[in-house]
């Protein structure tokens, strides 16, 4: 059920998620370099997709492709159609370059942290061996790469948490968590659009909307683009969250 | 305006085959939970099958006709009466202006879906009519309906076919269908419900004894499962090692399991990315049987290989096809 594609820079790791979709995996480790492959592939297929191909979901690591198996099926000649589709994906990747070059641009993103806007800080603070200030200061410190968009529409998945602040993702997901909630599960940190079910621990809360259906596109954020968390306190929040809504 | 809600039931909202195309901003593809009744529904009143249709789920819900209307039910069976009279599911049936269809109690299966001939006319937010609650859009104003809500039909000249516009002038009854049906699928929401799946990403990460749970094991659904996840209970599938994993693309019945080993199965209303570790997938012609499955049913999981997934799901289209066929073919005949 797997299909290896050598690309000439690095062996793709193709597996079938069902008989509509696949995932091409370009790399094991959360990395900038390995995520200009993935926003590279993305990019060929969208330009140039294969018969039967409907859609595309880029993250950290991996593509996602999907695509119509019926019309995949009057294609095809023997084998599985996972299989057909692999070597057409193969192909078009062989060509793709990552060149690293393109500009930084960067959104800032209002946060108040602890209190009842996050109340796992304390947690995450506990679990790293820190205080709480400690770990705003560290999660504020950097600009984070937007690596995917998903879970919920317009959510951020960022990359380059400082491993000093991860912490596990909670045993049993959470039936609700407020739009707008800052999370961090493992090494990864994000913000919840809307509210929702998740596992992530909350650690403060931003009162920017990042879906807005109206809009095209219905997101705030794009994949590519860079974050920097600032600090607010609640008369803020509550003064940005009411200006917005 | 075309019909009008007199109950909601516990939860009725307008659904599509879906969005397509925005799952890269994270954007689910929401649509009908049970795509094979749905498509049915639509065909039976001669739509196409894209059409938005209500999706019925449970029992409670009721409807008045505000003018003639050809309606077709498919799905679970509801008991759906008009006056005290049992209306005929999986074929069309021609509604007089003002009277009311009601559903009553669960007889198989939670999700009935009811289509009208023209198709439901809701704005399409991002490509489609379907309902997407958690995000509040699509469907009728981004909600579930609710008693007194007006749901426009667009008017079509399938209204005017001889067999019911004879019917509706000379029948003193509410409603007519004629004889014939499509094969309405059997044996929703039993008990030991047995779906298909294939090996997950991570399938080779779980325990030994964890894959020979996953097959050999019933699992229940929970009462918090949804139109997003079906959340099961039953003996826990761990993993060989408790890691972290990185978030990646996931479809429609990916079976994910959360450091606490129950396993959940993504519907429609999922995410477009998922963190915890895939043990295994539903096959999409399953999907349907396990929409249809109420809290507290089970499900007994059985390996098929992805040749087999692929014949499975191309078999089924054919099927499909034929059907559509007849139908079309019966819709002209009357």
């Amino acid at each position: 059920m797997k299909g290896d594609k050598d690309t000439g820079m690095h062996k793709l790791n193709m597996t079938a998620i069902g008989e509509s979709a696949l995932l091409v995996e370009f790399g094991n480790h959360i990395g900038e370099q390995v995520h200009e492959w993935v926003q590279a592939a993305a990019a060929r297929l969208e330009t140039d997709p294969f018969p039967g191909y409907l859609e595309c979901v880029p993250s950290f690591t991996t593509l996602t492709v999907y695509y119509d198996l019926l019309q995949v099926k009057n294609a095809e000649g023997n084998g599985t159609a996972f299989d057909y589709v692999s070597s057409l994906i193969g192909k078009r990747f062989e060509s793709i370059v990552a060149d690293g070059t393109r500009p930084r641009e960067v959104v800032e993103i209002p946060v108040c942290y602890g209190g009842e806007y996050g109340p796992d800080l304390a947690y995450v603070a506990e679990v790293n061996g820190l205080d709480e200030k400690e770990v705003i200061h560290i999660h504020t410190s950097r600009e984070l790469l937007v690596y995917a968009l998903g879970f919920a529409p317009g959510f951020p998945y960022l990359g380059g948490l400082p491993d000093g602040i991860s912490a596990p993702r909670r045993a049993t997901p959470r039936l609700c968590i407020p739009a707008g909630s800052v999370g961090i599960a493992g090494s990864q940190t994000g913000i919840y659009p809307l509210e929702t079910p998740g596992g992530w621990q909350i650690i403060g809360r931003t009162p920017l909307a990042l879906f807005q259906p109206e809009q095209d596109p219905p997101v705030l954020l794009k994949s590519g683009q860079y974050i920097r968390f600032k600090v607010i306190d609640p008369s803020e929040y509550e003064r940005l969250a009411g200006g917005s809504r | 305006m075309s019909m009008e809600v007199v109950k909601p039931g516990l939860l009725t909202t307008v659904q599509d085959l879906g969005r397509k195309g925005y799952a890269k901003y994270g954007i689910p593809k929401t649509g009908a939970m049970d795509g094979y009744a749905h498509r049915l529904a639509n065909w039976l009143v001669g739509n196409h099958a894209c059409e938005a249709a209500l999706e019925i789920t449970w029992s409670g819900f009721s409807v008045r006709f505000n003018r003639d209307m050809l309606v077709a039910i498919t799905g679970a069976n509801l008991a759906p009466v008009c006056g005290r009279i049992a209306v005929p599911m999986w074929r069309p049936v021609w509604f007089r202006a003002g009277s009311e269809l009601s559903f009553k109690r669960p007889v198989s299966g939670c999700r009935a879906y009811l289509a009208a001939a023209g198709g439901l006319d809701v704005p399409q937010v991002m490509g489609s009519r379907s309902t997407y609650l958690r995000a509040k859009v699509g469907g009728l104003h981004g909600r579930s309906l609710q008693a007194g809500d007006m749901i426009p039909v667009k008017l079509t000249r399938h209204a005017d076919k001889p067999l019911f516009v004879g019917a509706a002038n000379s029948a003193s009854e509410v409603f007519c269908a004629p004889a014939w049906s499509a094969a309405p699928r059997d044996g929703y929401g039993g008990t030991d419900m047995v779906v298909r799946v294939t090996r997950g990403r991570e399938y080779g990460d779980f325990r030994e004894e964890a894959i020979q749970r996953l097959i050999a094991e019933s699992y229940r659904v929970q009462p918090d499962s949804d139109r997003m996840g079906y959340r099961l209970s039953g003996p826990p599938l761990l993993l060989e090692t408790q890691r972290e994993y990185i978030s990646e693309g996931v479809a429609d019945g990916t079976v994910q399991v959360p450091a606490d080993g129950q396993p959940i199965i993504l519907m429609a209303d999922r995410q477009t990315l998922g963190g915890y570790p895939k043990i295994a997938q539903v096959i999409s012609v399953d999907l349907p049987l396990v929409a249809q499955l109420p809290p507290g049913g089970s499900i007994r999981f059985r390996e098929v290989s992805i040749a087999e997934a692929e014949r499975l799901y191309c078999e089924a289209a054919r099927e499909l096809r034929l059907l559509r066929r007849m139908i079309n073919y019966k819709l002209k005949e009357d």
